[in-house]
This record gives structure tokens, sequence and C-alpha cells, in this order.
């Protein structure tokens, strides 16, 4: 066995233990540090395939962005215990773990498989900013544009249900019609930070 | 793997009709824009735009019928069986539309985004459809879960519609977990995402067979419960009955048609030669998706669950075909999903004007004495019904033909035999709805209302027309879904 196998055994088995963590935690807080050491050791496996571009995308996007919004997420809604009920023994859940086992039996043998016969892991020749955009912007064109729809139906979903109904900030045309409405009573509606003002307090 | 940029590969004519919607999206929301409360207007445009987008994605995508182009790099492919779903979601998209028009504003006042997503929506469906690529299938897959998380979720006052956006969007964040990590295997197992290199391996023999198969199991497993197959339908009552009355609509139409299709690609194109390991698995989930979806629909009170059950029910009937493994199958059931988007839609359109004001379902009970109170409307909803059940001459009747045909042409006649027995089991709960309405008295005379409106009345009448001439003349429709999927090799 080469040490790049050894390293790997090694670094996996981390990242195995960190994932179970992150299911098995009684705290949402916990969880989300077990997220973190789990993308770091994927990180760490992006490097030993000499893809350091992903490596750093993975710590900066993942481990830096969606662990810390996860974060802000548990302390806005606070990280109290969470009631975990323990399933009860039922013919689905038997199912559900033989059927797990079973899974997993299948991954470990074809992986273990593969192990036998290949001794040094493929390196990612693909890893680096150049080789990873010419893909992107080649052959995975209609995915990266897909993937723009994809984040403008979450923009335009998160906007509709987190504005709740008829409350929320008012839209710059409601204030805008607020506005015309006090020009045509004959009111003002003070202005705070306006241009004019702060220019006449000037003078 | 090729890193060159060929540009003639960028051609946008393939994915045209979805760019139509995009822009048309786009559109509605600057349209929104410009609403104030002083003057709404328009706003109350926004659905005349979208359903504006709907008839022009149409049009272009008749206009680009009758070709067929791999493009994108093998990532999508423009052929009959696209232009054909294509058709299938954009008739559900317009007719859900037209049910939502005086609907969703009692609901939410943002109707603009209600709009936009709903055309998004289509698109995601649309592209499910297109994809020759499982990076491109999982993104579409996404795009339309995504937003009809959002839109089941709308009704913002009821605990009913936050609860069936909760259970939708729980559940279904972990469906497209065992898709994607399918889709991981199958690419473990032969080294390509794209359709035509997954067959191209399996046939050579090349893959990895135990991480294929693995990537097999768990990609039906996403699929199963997209098209609410059992045992993945769990979501599906409570869904389709706390979503509100339109989006269940264009739901139950939309996520069908575009799941079932990119399942029949998926299958018939890149997997073929794996037929030996996933047709007797289909089967059996077919079975069990039309017992308990029949079995369950006849104990149900409240209309929405009875055709959530009865939506269950169809997709074991359409499963029958994929499992028959042969191509007609396709056919059968892009055909099947046509005449299943007017009887589905209109049978839910009927529930929407017998809904009181406010509650998002209509009981059985509702039903009763119909015949009396409102003849045009329980004549309407005995169309449905009977299309639903099967029953010649309507349109049902014909797509079941096909799909129970294309079983037996796989060699599967045991399979089409146990369909049939299980059609008539469905036949009961559907005419049992008719008997209430001809042949009980009204419960409740101070409800007997109908929510009609010109919207309503012109999507029933679409539907109505489609249920009755599709079945009528199916020969005629039919030429449009032939021959529908360039498949591997051909």
């Amino acid at each position: 066995m080469s040490w790049p196998i050894l390293f790997f055994i090694l670094v996996g088995a981390l990242s195995i233990a960190t994932a179970v963590g992150v299911v098995s935690s009684r705290q949402p807080i916990h969880s989300a540090l077990f997220l973190l050491v789990n993308f770091i050791t994927l990180a760490i496996m992006y490097v030993s395939l000499e893809a350091q571009f992903l490596a750093a995308v993975q710590v900066i996007i993942y481990a830096g962005g969606i662990v810390i919004l996860i974060l802000f997420v548990i302390m806005l809604m606070g990280s109290e215990d969470v009631p975990v009920d323990r399933i009860d023994s039922s013919w689905a859940s038997i199912a559900a773990l033989g059927l797990g086992m079973l899974m997993a039996a299948t991954l470990l043998y074809s992986f273990m498989a593969d192990f036998l016969f290949q001794a040094e892991p493929n390196t990612l020749a693909g890893g680096a900013p150049y080789a990873i955009g010419m893909t992107l912007f080649t052959r995975y064109i209609l995915a990266i544009e897909m993937v723009a729809i994809l984040l403008l139906v979450a923009l335009i979903g998160a906007l509709l249900l987190a504005r709740g109904p008829r409350t929320g900030p008012k839209t710059g045309a409601e204030l805008h019609a607020e506005e015309e409405e006090a020009d045509a009573a004959g009111t003002t509606i003070p202005y705070v930070d306006d241009e004019t003002t702060v220019m006449a307090a000037a003078e | 793997m090729e890193t060159t940029l060929d540009l003639s590969t960028l051609n946008l004519a393939v994915v045209l009709p979805e760019l139509t919607l995009i822009v048309f999206a786009i559109l509605v929301m600057a349209a929104d824009v410009f609403a104030t409360p002083k003057n709404p207007a328009p706003r109350q445009w926004t659905p005349w735009i979208a359903l504006a987008g709907v008839v022009a994605a149409a049009i272009v995508n008749l206009s680009v019928s009758g070709r067929e182009v791999t493009l994108f790099q093998g990532a999508a492919i423009l052929d009959k069986f696209a232009v054909g779903l294509n058709y299938i979601i954009l008739l559900a998209t317009g007719l859900g539309i037209l049910l939502s028009v005086k609907y969703i504003p009692r609901i939410n006042k943002q109707v603009g985004e209600y709009y936009a997503l709903t055309l998004l929506t289509a698109t995601g469906m649309m592209m499910m459809g297109a994809a020759l690529d499982l990076i491109t299938l999982f993104l579409a897959l996404e795009i339309f879960s995504l937003a009809l998380y959002i839109l089941s979720g709308l009704n913002r006052t009821s605990p009913r519609s936050t609860e069936a956006a909760i259970k939708y969007f729980l559940l279904g964040a972990f469906s497209s977990a065992f898709f994607a990590y399918g889709g991981a295997l199958i690419y473990a197992g032969t080294g390509t995402t794209q359709y035509y290199g997954i067959a191209q391996v399996t046939a050579a023999g090349l893959a990895n067979t135990p991480l294929l198969y693995a990537g097999i199991a768990l990609l039906v497993a996403g699929f199963g419960f997209k098209v609410s197959l059992v045992p993945f339908h769990s979501w599906t009552p409570d869904v389709y009955q706390g979503a509100p009355t339109p989006v269940t609509a264009f739901m139950s139409v939309g996520t069908k048609a575009a799941a079932f299709a990119a399942f029949f690609r998926v299958m018939l194109v890149a997997l073929p030669f794996s037929y030996g390991a996933w047709s007797m698995p289909l089967a059996l989930l077919a079975v069990i998706t039309m017992a308990v979806g029949n079995f369950a629909a006849l104990q149900q009170r409240s209309l929405k669950r009875m055709l959530a059950y009865s939506s269950i029910a169809h997709a074991g009937y359409i499963l029958t075909a994929l499992a028959g493994g042969a191509a007609e199958g396709a056919d059968a059931a892009l055909f099947y999903l046509f005449t299943y988007a007017f009887m589905n839609i209109g049978a839910f359109a009927v529930v929407m004007a017998l809904e009181e004001m406010g509650a998002e379902d209509a009981m059985q009970d509702r039903a009763k004495g119909l015949g009396k109170t409102h003849p045009i409307m329980a004549f309407l909803m005995a169309i449905f019904m009977f299309g639903l059940s099967g029953m010649p001459p309507l349109a049902g009747f014909y797509g079941k033909v096909l799909l129970f045909e294309a079983a037996v042409a796989g060699g599967m006649i045991w399979l089409a035999i146990a369909a049939v027995a299980f059609t008539a089991v469905g036949a009961v709960y559907y005419l049992r709805v008719i008997a209430n309405m001809y042949f009980a008295d009204p419960v409740d005379e101070s409800a007997d209302e109908v929510n009609r409106s010109l919207p309503l009345d012109v999507g029933l009448a679409i539907a109505v027309a489609g249920t009755i001439l599709v079945g009528v003349f199916p020969g005629f429709w039919m030429n449009a879904f032939q021959q529908s999927m360039a498949l591997f090799g051909g």
C-alpha cells in the first residue's frame, strides 16, 4: 500500500466520521462544526489530487460561506437541543437499515476492487482554474446558464415567502405613490437625508 | 475531455421554447414593478403576459418541431419527444394560469412573482425532456422542484398550505439527494454523465456493474418521488390537498409529465443495456403503485385527496409502459400525459369551483346533488371522471390502450392484465363522484354557490374539448407523439 492511499484512507475515515457527527449530533451547532471539518477534509482530498483551486473554492465557499450562513441561522433560531424522537423499530426502519447496509457493501466492494487494480490515484488534471474555466464554459455552458435560472427561482421564491402576506417593508413604488398622494393633499413627507435639506441647512 | 468551444454547438434553437418562457417570466416581473397601490393595472396584466408567453412558446415550439439536433456538446437534444413534452407542459401551464387568474389574488397579493415562478417552473419541466446529460437533468429537476416548493406554500395564512410546502420541500430535498447520488454513482460506474456515453460504455461491457446498478436504484428512487410511485408517494396527498388548487392542478400534470419524460429517456436511451436489471423492479413498483393508489383513493372524503391518490394510480399505469421497455412506451406515455393534462386539470378546475371561499379543499359531500343545482358543472365533472376512469370514447381510454399495449410489446402481459384490473377498481371511485352528483340529494343547501369566473370557464372549456376531441380523433393527435424519441444508435 502506497503513501497516497494510506493518506486517503486516513482523511477519508475522518471525513466519514465527521459526516456521521453531522447527522447524529443533538446540538445544531455541533452539527454545523462537524460539517465544517467535513468540508475541510474534502478540501484536503482535493489538494492530494492536485486540484488546489478546487480546494481553495471548497474552503472559501463551503467552509467559509455556507457554514457561516448555517451558524447565522442557528444564532437567529436559537440552538436548543433538538428533541430526537427515537424511531421505533418498525419494519420501515429495519428495511431502511437493510437497504443502507446493502448499499454500503456494494460501494465498498466496487471501490475496493478498484483499489486493488489501481495503485496510484489519478490526479485531477482539471483541478486548475484554467481547466475548470474551459470545461465550465464550453462543455457545461448549458448547465451554467441553467444554474443562473435556478438562482433566479430561489431569489424570487425567497422574496415571495419572506415578505409574507401584506407585511414587510414597502416597495419603492409604494413609497413613491405615498409621496404623490401627499403632494396632491398639499402636505409633505418629512425628508431626513434629502440632498436639498442638507444643502439648505449648510446655507 | 473536450475543452474547446465549438461555436456551432451553441445553437440556441434547442432551447428556444424555454428561452421564450424565460423572457416572458422576466417581462412579468418587470410589469409587476410598475404596479402601485394607485395604479394596480400592470399587476393585473401579469397573468395575461404569462399566458402570452405560453402561447409564444407554443408557437416557437411549433417552429422548431420536425428537427432533431443534439447541441451544447451533448447536454441537450431537440427531438420529437422533447417537442411533444413541451406541448404538454405548455398546455398544463396555460390551463394553470387560467385557473389562477381569480384564485391567486385571494390568497396572495404578490401575483407577479407567482406568474414569473410558474413560467420558470415550466422552463425547468421542459428542460427535463430535452436533457441528454445527467447534469442538465439534475439542474432541470431542481429548477422546477424549487419553484413548486415555493408555489405550494403560496397561501401564507393557511397552515395547511405551509405544511404542504415544508413537507414537499424536506422530502423533495431528500429525494434530490438520492437523485444526485444515483447520478454520481452512474458516473463512477461508467465514467460519463451523457446518456449516449453511458449507453456506449454499458453496451461495450466496460461499466462497473455494482456501481451502475446502485446508481440506477437511487435514480429510480429519485424519479419515483417526483412521479409519486409507491413507496415514495407519502407526500402526494398532503401536498396536493394543501397547495393552492391551481398550483395543484398545474403541478399534478406538469411534474408527472416532466419527470416521466426524463425517466423514459434515461431508461431507454442511457440504460437500455441494463434492461434486465431494471424492468422487473419497475414492474413490481407499478403494481404496488396501482394497488395502493386505487385502493386508497376509494376511501378519501376529500376530492383533492381522492384526485391525489388517483394521480398515484395513474403514475402506476404509465410505469407499466416503461417496465415493458419498448420504444413505443415513450410515445404511449407522452400521448397519455397529453390526455391526462386535459382530464386532470379539468377535474381540479371543477373542484376549485366547488371550494368554499377561503377553504382550499372540497369534500365528496360537496358534489352531492350537483346535477340538480349546477347541471353544467356536474356534466363537466362527469366527463372528466369518465375520462380519468378510461371510459371510451373519451381521451383516457385510448391513452390507456396504448400504455398497456406497450407493456405487452415488452413481453409483460401479466402486468398489462394487472393494470386493466386496477383500472376497473379505479372506475369505482370516479363513478361514485358521478353517482353522488346525479343520484344524491344536496347535503348543504346554503353552500351551493360555485365560484366561477370567465378565465375558469375558458379553462374548463379547453379541458372538456380536449378530453372529448382527443378521445374521438386519437389518430390525429397521436401523430404528434409517434416515434418521438431519438434512441441510442437510432
